[in-house]
């Protein structure tokens, strides 16, 4: 039976996120952990996050959790969600600026304020609700249309320094980066575990993956 | 094509059972909530929310036992308001499977309970319910005023400052209704959502007084909000949420299909 860790580092609940997994897959063993010696045992790991960058980078330092998300995101199929994408870029705006991990060279950053549409009206931040994502090819995107739509909250978005490290994107009223993947690693900005079918087809696809892009 | 605007429908919950009538034709127990959450989340619905109106205390944990078996098996995002008051009640509801809650008069007895809770939790999840009545009268410039007690109880806020400051407090989102609107079906409070909506930088879900689709769709073109919540339109089967969005749609509106 192949395990799935999901990184419990005290940063908001991660029942929906394990739930969803389960659901996508029966058979897998879904484990919601800090234990480094489970996450480093798992076969896939899935990183999570909500709230704000200084208290998730603070609680990864403080754990050594920070250290054994370098080393497995390296060597197995790894998966980073919203906040779980963001910390993985070299460093964020928010918080006056925080340095993050750095494994995708890059910089969250935030919208502008008095963004507008294409009637003129005033774009709300955080991003939040149904976004079409344009994808860009990669394995975990199978039997998912392309600008499927996926549900997001977020202020902040990725910027990758090298744009080959972008797996979709999704415009607010730019296109921004939604999606980062590379070699084992893929991260999404959107939460695939409230994205209904296409957010369950694409943990499916995740729990599927050998990790070669 | 960017980002839909959300049709979201509303259960209102006492003790663990769905109430204002609902008379849906094809399925086992009318007012499961978890029957009528399957059921929107298959038409179509952008999120659900729950308005637990339980009224004594003990019986308060049966809507967490609701949110975890919805949360087990719909993955659309999940809002949970009524009786939100302290910061562990936050906990549960997040515990038990929501992405939201929608905090009420807590909030107007006292303001600093958002910034602890979206200190606490992150602004992502907190949902600041606002329940305006216009107090102006004819002739005079738009006034609303925040009432407490299902409307009953004045508190002397204008609404759209009150909006302002939640915002300011890390609400991420509002929840608005109009109190002179609700259950009358005959649209939202247009001048308010719009008033609002163009005060705040956040997103604000329309609410009270969905009689039909037009309306919906007034609240969205017309009071420029980002969401629309409506309840008995849906609840009696009156339209699907499929039919809210192909109607919307057709009126211009990008919505999730």
């Amino acid at each position: 039976m192949s395990s799935v860790a999901v990184i419990d580092y005290g940063m908001g609940n991660l029942h929906s996120i394990a739930k969803a997994l389960q659901h996508a897959d029966s058979r897998v063993n879904v484990q919601i952990t800090a234990d480094a010696a489970v996450i480093r045992m798992a076969d896939r790991v899935v990183f999570p996050g909500v709230g704000a960058i200084r208290d998730c980078m603070h609680a990864l330092n403080e754990s050594g959790l920070a250290d054994v998300i370098r080393e497995v995101a390296q060597s197995k199929p790894f998966l980073g969600i919203c906040l779980g994408m963001q910390a993985l870029l070299t460093d964020s705006e928010e918080n006056d600026g925080i340095t993050c991990l750095n494994l995708f060279p890059g910089h969250a950053r935030r919208f502008a304020d008095h963004m507008l549409d294409v009637d003129g009206n005033v774009l709300k931040i955080p991003h939040m609700g149904w976004n079409q994502v344009k994808q860009n090819p990669h394995p975990l995107w199978h039997n998912i249309p392309d600008h499927s739509r996926f549900y997001f909250v977020h202020s902040y978005y990725a910027a990758p320094d090298d744009p080959s490290h972008s797996a979709a994107t999704a415009d607010y009223p730019q296109a921004f980066t939604c999606a980062l993947a590379k070699e084992n690693m893929f991260a999404v900005q959107f939460h695939p575990e409230k994205s209904q079918t296409v957010g369950l087809q694409l943990l499916q696809n995740f729990l599927a993956w050998d990790g070669i892009a | 094509m960017s980002l839909a605007k959300r049709i979201i429908p509303c259960l209102d919950v006492d003790n663990g059972r769905v109430v204002k009538g609902v008379k849906f034709v094809d399925i086992r127990d009318a007012g499961d909530p978890v029957e009528i959450a399957r059921r929107y989340d298959r038409e179509g619905a952008d999120e659900i929310t729950f308005l637990d109106i339980t009224a004594t205390h003990d019986n308060r944990d049966t809507i967490v036992h609701v949110v975890e078996q919805v949360a087990s098996e719909v993955f659309i995002p999940l809002t949970v308001g009524g009786g939100i008051r302290v910061l562990e009640d936050i906990r549960r509801m997040l515990n038990a499977g929501a992405d939201k809650v929608g905090i009420n008069s807590a909030a107007v007895f006292r303001p600093e309970f958002v910034k602890e809770a979206a200190e606490k939790f992150g602004s992502q999840c907190i949902v600041v319910a606002i329940d305006a009545k216009k107090v102006s009268q004819e002739g005079e410039e738009n006034r609303w005023e925040i009432f407490t007690h299902g409307g009953r109880k004045p508190t002397g806020i204008n609404a759209v400052e009150w909006a302002v400051r939640m915002k300011d407090f890390g609400a991420g989102e509002i929840l608005l209704t109009s109190m002179d609107r609700d259950g009358t079906k005959s649209g939202f409070d247009l001048a308010l959502t719009r008033a609002i909506s163009e005060a705040v930088s956040i997103p604000v879900i329309a609410s009270g007084g969905v009689g039909n689709l037009d309306h919906l769709a007034d609240g969205i073109i017309e009071g420029k909000a980002d969401a629309v919540l409506a309840a008995s339109i849906f609840h009696f089967a009156e339209y699907t949420i499929e039919q809210a969005k192909r109607h919307m749609q057709a009126r211009g509106i990008e919505v999730r299909l």
